[in-house]
């Protein structure tokens, strides 16, 4: 019944999309549908990986976007007859998808460039595509020198007093706390949620705002609404580049990725693949950073010469940068510690 | 007759009756019939204490509403034609601005920078700013501000229909103003109190924008519950029976109401 239901809606929107598609097909006898988050993001990406990539392997990349792909990827398999082909969403969703029968498993002897990517880059139904960094940002109107540096500081009110902000979701957030108590950042996982939540009581009366969206973040910077704060590096920087007097430190970061991962049953599997590869080459990794305050998801675009020093220097996954962060571990987030965590959430904010 | 009105049963049916339908449908039966979704509801302390907190606010927000519109709408009621209609046009003025956009402006108004915190320091009233928004206060104070035409109109359409004379007859026998308000006006505006209350209420259980914006992530509204369990439990249904709580609660309290006006008095304004 709800499957149904389901299906009448797809075929409708599927339509619709459809005739799109193929208006934008000329002579080009393959061709995949790709979808991101859209706004500047998916827009730096046509400019450095997709358009660079159709050219080469000669397919066609239709495009779509939509901020949160998940309950797409999960009505679209879940109809039995998926239209997109290759999606760009936040790695655990990619690894939800693969245990649930969502999303294909990856053959890496098909994908050269991600079998050449560290292990911890990829996982059976994900490569990784772009990293951002959920950093430690701060007011230098508020602290001109002695800036805040680590989660100790950030949780140490009486060195440091002054109104702050975390974001309200668990993700990244109890790595913070985790890191604020001593641990160290390559010994996070797994995680140990009670120590975690118990830190985050500590600081909970000193925090004015639990913000929600990255727009509201960079507002409450801007605004000197609060004086430090966790945030994303790209909209701090967006911030700063505006003319606030705003920083941010990469160290103790949390280092995030988007990841590409293929639906389960796409209609274009084996270009799929194809484009796959081609979007993690090297080159076309190393242009991302040059459109948009992102790091490329393949570490080997450092080396490439595209990426200046001084540009590199500023993204999070960068190899010095990434190496005074914690890499986040989107498998722990998606095992049953990780919902269980993400679920007690909501209780430790009401209290 | 039924040839005229059915095309527009034929819209509620499809836009209204089914997808609640489909909603309900969703919240018991998923791979099988289960009443895990309903069970999680009334174990777990997080969705009690923020249905609690959503009763709390709206019952806030709509005494405050009260308070404030009763005024507006006696003035309204009591000056001539055109000054009343000014007084409307401004009531319902702001209902032409999007909510988003007024919980933007009150957020610019309230916080530590905003332009209260910036005037009280300035005359001196105050030596830190006051926390005005990111908190349950400033979801009440922009929630009343969105609401208050719901308050105002119901108000003065009932206000309209008390003759004139009553109050007049009042006088003549010899009570003063306060008194033949107390006594006449009062008791006969009461549907319309009931009215504006259940309205301003039952719009209010449903809000998200103001919690959301102007709540600081404390403020967790039964809507935001809704929105929250689509993320965690990755299917529909958690997030359906909070919703359909949600509406069994709303139709309860009218329901509640309807034994004492009609409830055609408070939609429909007869």
């Amino acid at each position: 019944m709800t499957k149904r239901h389901f299906r009448y809606g797809y075929a409708v929107l599927g339509g619709s999309l459809g005739l799109l598609a193929t208006a934008g097909i000329a002579a080009a006898a393959e061709q995949i549908t790709f979808v991101s988050q859209g706004g500047a993001y998916q827009q730096a990406q046509t400019v450095a990986i997709l358009d660079p990539s159709a050219k080469k392997l000669g397919i066609t990349i239709n495009q779509d976007s939509i901020p949160d792909a998940w309950p797409a990827i999960k009505t679209q398999v879940g109809s039995g007859k998926p239209i997109w082909d290759v999606v760009d969403t936040p790695t655990g969703y990619c690894l939800r998808g693969g245990e649930q029968g969502l999303i294909e498993k990856l053959d890496f002897s098909k994908i050269p460039n991600a079998a050449a990517m560290p292990e911890t880059y990829r996982s059976p139904y994900s490569v990784s595509y772009e990293f951002y960094s959920s950093v430690l940002a701060y007011s230098q109107k508020t602290f001109p020198k002695d800036a805040p540096n680590s989660w100790v500081d950030f949780w140490d009110v009486k060195k440091f007093p002054g109104r702050r902000a975390l974001r309200n979701h668990p993700i990244a957030t109890l790595e913070a706390a985790l890191m604020a108590d001593g641990v160290a950042p390559d010994k996070l996982y797994p995680l140990d949620v009670d120590r975690a939540f118990k830190k985050l009581e500590e600081i909970k009366p000193s925090i004015t705002v639990w913000w929600t969206s990255g727009a509201q973040s960079a507002q409450l910077l801007n605004d000197g609404e609060v004086d430090m704060e966790m945030a994303w590096n790209g909209r701090v920087s967006a911030v700063a580049k505006e003319g606030a007097k705003v920083s941010f430190t990469y160290n103790q970061g949390i280092l995030q990725s988007t990841s590409l991962c293929i639906l389960k049953g796409a209609p274009n599997l084996d270009t799929a693949v194809k484009f796959l590869n081609e979007a993690v080459d090297p080159v076309h990794q190393a242009n991302l950073p040059l459109n948009i305050d992102y790091g490329p998801g393949n570490p080997k675009a450092f080396d490439t010469g595209v990426i200046k020093p001084e540009r590199a220097a500023q993204l999070p996954s960068e190899p010095a940068n990434a190496a005074k962060q914690a890499l986040m571990s989107y498998a722990w987030w998606s095992s049953p510690a990780g919902e269980a965590a993400e679920k007690r959430w909501a209780s430790f904010m009401q209290k | 007759m039924l040839a005229l009105v059915s095309p527009a049963l034929l819209v509620i049916l499809a836009l209204i009756v089914l997808p609640v339908g489909w909603l309900a449908w969703q919240s018991i039966y998923h791979d099988g019939f289960t009443l895990e979704n309903y069970r999680r509801i009334f174990t777990e302390d997080i969705y009690w204490r923020s249905f609690a907190l959503t009763f709390e606010i709206s019952l806030a927000v709509t005494v405050i509403a009260l308070l404030l519109g009763y005024p507006v709408a006696y003035l309204a009621n009591s000056v001539p034609k055109g000054w009343s209609i000014l007084i409307l046009a401004l009531v319902v003025l702001p209902f032409w601005t999007s909510v988003l956009v007024r919980a933007y402006a009150w957020l610019a108004l309230l916080q530590r920078t905003g332009v209260i915190n910036q005037l009280l320091r300035y005359l001196d009233v105050i030596s830190e700013p006051l926390a005005l928004v990111h908190n349950t206060f400033g979801t009440v104070v922009a929630t009343v501000h969105i609401l208050l035409p719901f308050m105002v109109l119901p108000l003065y359409a009932t206000m309209q229909k008390i003759p004139g004379d009553l109050m007049q007859a009042g006088a003549s026998l010899g009570a003063s103003p306060s008194l033949t308000f107390m006594r006449v006006f009062l008791p006969l505006s009461l549907p319309g109190v009931l009215a504006g209350c259940t309205m301003v209420f039952v719009l209010c259980l449903g809000f998200y924008i103001t919690p959301e914006l102007l709540g600081g992530g404390r403020t967790v509204m039964v809507s935001m519950l809704v929105s929250r369990n689509v993320e965690l439990y990755n299917q529909f249904g958690a997030a359906s029976a909070v919703a359909v709580v949600l509406l069994l609660s709303v139709l309860l309290i009218f329901a509640a109401v309807s034994r004492f006006i009609s409830l055609d008095r408070i939609l429909g304004q007869k």
